[in-house]
């Protein structure tokens, strides 16, 4: 039994733990959000490698650089790898870097689950990433693991199973770790409508999180007892029905393509105001639309299956509640606008990172209305335009709104600005050839190309070739994210004792830069509470 | 207050902890068990060393936690930490169980009328399977799992699985009641009573499985009949084997003293993880024994 007094006393303001214990038994939520977010990265590279490989198949009609089942196995595994092991951890890590400093709270509620639910991650990918060497190949039906194409595996298959099994739990545990900080570890002072938008939509992203990833376990533990232990779930012969795994699985899903935004919305909603120079627009209407929002994702998840046979009264009601999403996010959007209307813009790379995920996030969310349409989905189901919409809303959405954060973050937590100029060059190549890579996939899709494919008519071609170059030049320029960083914080020029933006406002910039280790060992004062709660 | 709060915080913040590096590599090697066993490279024995592992994770994990509380490191906003994060974690479980019950839902609502022909799937029924009826409980058209089995009769264990668990439920709630009051031999009596409970509920389970599997011809893998009531009831009965366990636990805990009159978090988070299982159990009783 240990004795809380003996690690206590190591407790002190200034001494860190030092070696490798500081990482692998750490319960300080600034060294597991740096974990996490190294550990996003990471996976961000591996997942965009996939992708490369992914758009140099696609170069050009008839390419042969993969068999088809290991081309196939690259588009599964880029689905899984950037969601759940990119675009979710690096939420978690933004999580727990700021959510405490931006509450005053000392630290996460539960620090040692902390540490466990990032702990699981490493373990979780390495199971994920090395089912790809096992006989058979990985898993290459496609990241929504449809039965009965899914079981068609060798061992790959329950390893994708079990991986998704220790994600799970990471996440439930991360989530409830967030709730419990939120709901707890609050400064006396700071109620619910003056926490800052960031950590409300990651209250929120957490509700969702520990309802639908227990969803999802159960999905895919029916899937394992179907294969192994001759369960008939997922088969019509003993009475069941593949068409169930969808309904389970987006009830899931839905939801999920929220947690991997809703945390975006927040990011956009600090950083607009302080390069605008004025207070968010509407900040309740912020707080309701995003409840909004995540309300009506747990009863929009039928129009992803609007062309598997669902009855029709299912698909008007499926089309009319997922329409209905766009008025929250038109809410958002609208202020997002408002906020800027005669602020005093200047443009700082996470400004720009806000205001090119405005726009192109924007244009995603077009695209999803009209895939809303049941008519007209059943001309895009399946097609490249469903995987324009979708990175549409995630790379210059959420990925964006994760390089603004970072970008809006790093002096607070390094104490050192980065390179400004390399960061503008990061930004517009990003936002130029994002574009030319996702735009065209519009256009291919509506022509008929459908997507997961290794090859196709030679038709499609010329925007396949525009595609594909912007995503190798897109790819290439992500090397200059981990190098400005890398430069900033062994040689950035320090920021000093104040925040670095102006107009920001916040408890985070209420402690000094970087923050120390231990912040917020006292909750701020009522005068820092107020200074810090201007929105 | 005690050297944890040294540093002036008002929140204890432990430091250094070997014990989730331990759970990690634990449940790690509980999945690459599984892995190994389901593919066939090895025996049934590589499932052993992943449960070992979390056994000896969770007895020293525990142990440093309720050590720190003996110490007194734990005061009112530590304890409403983990008043809270144990609901959002039974709010986590039933949604895990919802999954289940959405898919008995699913297949008796829509799956099986359809493959009965009902509506506009008359098609599927003349085309795929012309001879089906539509019925509950069904092994499917194509009678996976064998032509005849029986069905599990409500009135018999099941029903006193009933009264057992809703029984259990009145005794948790009167040791609870006995440790507020201070009444240490009523709540050790009845605490006691209620993991006994628990333990006969989970014989009386094996011993029903047991019949089911001899001499009804209903098993797992007796189509969607066998695979949702097994499942259903089967993690219902792991989660009361786990809470059998915690509720013994903190039984052995009360023996040694621990607990006060107002201040028993632990108590009180196996007593809700009781109800929860007892709550489960009642919707299990009529969705699937009794309708």
């Amino acid at each position: 039994m240990a004795e809380p007094h003996d690690t206590a006393a190591h407790a002190d303001h200034d001494h860190k733990p030092h070696g490798w214990r500081r990482w692998v038994f750490a319960t300080n939520h600034k060294d597991i959000g740096t974990m996490y977010l190294i550990a996003a990265g990471t996976m961000f590279l591996i997942g965009g490698l996939a992708a490369m490989a992914i758009r140099a198949q696609l170069f050009k009609s008839g390419m042969k650089l993969f068999d088809p089942s290991v081309f196939n196995s690259l588009t599964t595994m880029h689905g899984l790898i950037m969601i759940f092991g990119a675009i979710m951890p690096a939420w978690v890590g933004l999580a727990n870097w700021m959510i405490p400093l931006q509450i005053g709270a000392p630290d996460m509620a539960l620090p040692r689950l902390n540490n466990l639910s990032f702990w699981i991650l490493p373990f979780a990918f390495s199971l994920m990433i090395a089912s790809f060497f096992v006989p058979g190949g990985a898993v290459a039906g496609g990241w929504t693991m449809y039965p009965p194409l899914m079981q068609q595996f060798g061992a790959a298959f329950p390893m994708l199973i079990f991986a998704i099994h220790l994600m799970g739990i990471s996440s439930i545990l991360g989530a409830i770790n967030v709730i419990v900080t939120i709901m707890n570890l609050r400064a006396p002072g700071m109620n619910l409508l003056r926490m800052p938008l960031f950590v409300w939509t990651w209250l929120i992203t957490a509700y969702l999180l520990i309802a639908v990833m227990p969803v999802l376990a159960g999905a895919v533990t029916m899937q394992l007892t179907d294969h192994f232990f001759g369960t008939s779930f997922f088969n019509a012969g003993g009475g069941g029905d593949p068409v169930l795994f969808l309904h389970v699985f987006w009830f899931f899903g839905h939801p999920e393509v929220y947690i991997l935004i809703l945390p975006a919305f927040g990011i956009v909603s600090e950083i607009i105001p302080t390069f605008s120079r004025k207070p968010l627009f509407g900040y309740e209407a912020m707080v309701y639309a995003t409840a909004s929002i995540a309300f009506l994702s747990f009863i929009v998840w039928g129009h992803h299956m609007f062309t598997v046979g669902l009855p029709v009264a299912a698909q008007l009601f499926f089309m009319l509640s997922t329409m209905l999403i766009a008025v929250p996010t038109g809410v958002k959007v609208f202020n997002w606008v408002a906020t800027m209307w005669r602020g005093s813009l200047s443009f700082e790379p996470p400004m720009l990172f806000a205001i090119a995920f405005l726009f192109l996030f924007s244009i995603g969310g077009f695209s999803g209305l009209m895939l809303a349409l049941v008519p007209s989905d059943y001309q895009y189901h399946g097609t490249y335009f469903v995987v324009a919409h979708f990175h549409y809303v995630l790379v210059p959405g959420a990925v964006f709104a994760i390089f603004g954060g970072v970008y809006y973050w790093l002096p607070k937590w390094s104490g050192r600005m980065y390179d400004m100029r390399l960061a503008k060059w990061h930004f517009w190549l990003s936002v130029i050839f994002v574009n030319v890579l996702f735009f065209p996939q519009h256009f291919l899709g509506l022509a008929g190309m459908p997507r997961r494919i290794p090859d196709y008519a030679p038709q499609f071609t010329d925007w396949n070739m525009v595609s594909s170059i912007g995503g190798f030049i897109f790819g290439a320029s992500q090397v200059l994210f981990p190098y400005i960083i890398w430069k900033c914080v062994r040689s950035g020029k320090p920021v000093g004792a104040n925040s670095p933006w102006e107009g920001a406002r916040g408890l985070e910039w209420e402690l000094p830069s970087p923050a120390p280790y231990h912040s917020w060992t006292t909750p701020p004062s009522a005068a820092v509470l107020a200074r810090g709660a201007e929105h | 207050m005690t050297d944890a709060h040294a540093d002036g915080s008002n929140y204890y913040v432990p430091h250094g902890s070997p014990w989730p590096i331990v759970a990690a590599v634990s449940l790690f090697v509980l999945m690459v068990g599984a892995v190994l066993y389901l593919d066939g490279a090895a025996g049934a024995w590589v499932l052993l060393p992943g449960p070992v592992l979390l056994a000896f994770m969770f007895a020293g994990w525990f142990s440093t936690v309720i050590g720190e509380n003996q110490h007194g490191v734990f005061r009112f906003r530590e304890d409403r930490s983990f008043r809270l994060s144990m609901m959002w974690f039974i709010f986590s479980e039933v949604m895990f169980f919802a999954a289940f019950f959405g898919a008995l839902f699913y297949v008796r609502m829509f799956a099986i009328p359809w493959l009965g022909g009902e509506g506009v799937k008359a098609l599927t029924n003349l085309l795929l399977w012309p001879h089906y009826e539509a019925a509950w409980p069904t092994n499917g058209p194509a009678h996976v799992g064998g032509e005849h089995f029986g069905v599990m009769n409500p009135m018999g264990i099941p029903a006193l699985n009933t009264l057992i668990l809703l029984t259990s439920g009145l005794t948790v709630t009167i040791a609870h009641h006995a440790l507020r009051a201070g009444k240490r031999r009523t709540l050790t009596v009845f605490l006691a009573l209620t993991f006994i409970l628990g333990f006969t509920f989970v014989g009386m389970q094996i011993h029903e499985y047991g019949e089911a599997y001899t001499h009804l011809n209903l098993r797992l893998t007796t189509g969607i009949y066998g695979s949702t009531f097994f499942m259903l009831t089967g993690f219902h009965g792991l989660h009361v084997t786990i809470g059998a366990i915690m509720l013994l636990v903190i039984w052995l805990r009360v023996l040694r003293g621990h607990f006060t009159p107002d201040k028993h978090f632990a108590f009180e988070a196996v007593a809700w993880y009781w109800h929860f299982v007892d709550v489960v159990w009642l919707c299990l009783y009529i969705f699937v024994y009794w309708l």
